[in-house]
């Protein structure tokens, strides 16, 4: 089943403003295209299925922090599509690849099929977690992981509510980098 | 780590996001860097003597005015950069057009302009307008890099480019304030081209600068 635009680009909107089912559901049908669309690309230059589930990880999170660049009234996918290619060009800068191979595409290229057979990819979660600022570890723990609302969270760990989401934010952000660091080495 | 785990942990707790935070927070860039730019001019260069009579105040103006019909167009045409894929919904021609318009026009009445008018274009403040444009821009190029850093922009070196001159445009504003040479040509080839160069510097260091 081909990602729809119209549908998508009304779950983000929804995403945007907080609708945490909806959200969900936009970033497992991404999560399909992504995979979809990174294995096409490195297939052809004789990379793993590893890396393609490496930056499939890495465009959704991605996607994720940098969700407030979405304008709603345009449409979703070619906003999809530029994050997927810029972190595909960076990384095939970064593992130098020739970027000759990627063939010219266009917007509709990332549409145009799901794939659902995911592996895991190479970063370890709690050994990233770990490498995080104490405060950042346990407010992502408490209100992304163990899903603890910020008022909860904020009294379990000792901070005040816009401390919890400012900690959780600046984590997310931290988490990203250190990814892309960890790839670079 | 399993995607699906990825998902999980993204989509629990998500916070509201307010889209309409870009254009604001480049607008309030654009603002503190004019506001960088005019307190060096007038803590360090000085305001240009004589700025309490209207002819000089009008011709202090109307080079504050050229420089910001260039400068409006670039920050609306660097909010759309800012997003993924903003660059190929508008082609940046138009936005060079409010700049190549003020070019040709100057170049124009350069033209009719008497001869003897060149030499104002190397007064003896030519080389303090070289040298003080670029090196006020510095810091707002800074502080608009630093904002722009925390969108997404995936084509860098046109980014870069747009705020070096936006940079650049807010400079020459401060610095318009403390010019006491007032001839067209001096305008066009100084502020012009130190315009330029700052856009140069951009679209050298985005690539560098602006990695997400």
């Amino acid at each position: 089943m081909a990602a729809n635009e119209a549908e998508l680009s009304g779950l983000m909107r929804a995403g945007q403003r907080g609708d945490t089912a909806a959200y969900r559901t936009l970033l497992s049908r991404l999560s399909a295209s992504l995979r979809a669309y990174y294995k096409g690309r490195l297939a052809g230059i004789g990379r793993s299925a590893i890396e393609a589930e490496d930056l499939t990880q890495e465009a959704l999170m991605a996607i994720h922090t940098r969700r407030h660049t979405y304008d709603p009234s345009a449409p979703l996918m070619p906003w999809v599509h530029a994050i997927a290619r810029y972190k595909l060009i960076d990384h095939l800068r970064q593992t130098s690849a020739s970027m000759m191979d990627l063939p010219i595409e266009n917007d509709e290229d990332i549409l145009a099929q799901d794939d659902h057979v995911g592996t895991e990819s190479a970063y370890d979660l709690k050994r990233l977690m770990d490498k995080l600022p104490d405060k950042m570890r346990r407010a992502i723990q408490s209100v992304k992981l163990d899903g603890l609302t910020v008022a909860e969270a904020a009294s379990r760990c000792g901070m005040s509510e816009s401390d919890v989401k400012i900690s959780v934010h600046r984590g997310l952000k931290a988490l990203v980098t250190s990814v892309a660091r960890k790839r670079r080495i | 780590m399993k995607t699906d785990d990825l998902i999980d942990m993204l989509s629990t707790n998500v916070e509201p996001v307010d889209h309409r935070q870009i254009a604001r927070n480049i607008g309030m860039a654009v603002a503190a860097g004019a506001a960088v730019a005019l307190a060096i001019v007038f803590f360090v260069l000085g305001p240009r003597a004589g700025l309490s009579s209207f002819a000089t105040l009008a011709s202090a103006l109307l080079k504050v005015a050229v420089t910001v019909v260039v400068l409006i167009p670039a920050s609306i045409y660097l909010i759309r950069l800012a997003r993924p894929g903003g660059e190929r919904r508008t082609p940046a021609v138009f936005v060079a057009a409010p700049f190549i318009a003020v070019i040709v026009l100057a170049a124009l009445s350069v033209t009719f302009a008497p001869r003897d008018h060149w030499s104002g274009a190397f007064s003896d403040e030519w080389l303090e307008c070289v040298i003080s444009i670029p090196l006020i821009a510095v810091l707002p190029f800074a502080v608009i890099i630093w904002v722009v850093r925390q969108m997404a922009p995936t084509d860098l070196a046109r980014t870069g480019a747009f705020v070096g001159l936006l940079a650049g445009c807010v400079s020459a504003i401060g610095y318009a304030v403390h010019c006491a040479d007032d001839s067209v040509p001096f305008f066009a080839l100084w502020y012009g081209g130190t315009i330029a160069l700052c856009t140069f510097a951009g679209w050298k260091l985005g690539p560098k600068l602006l990695r997400w």
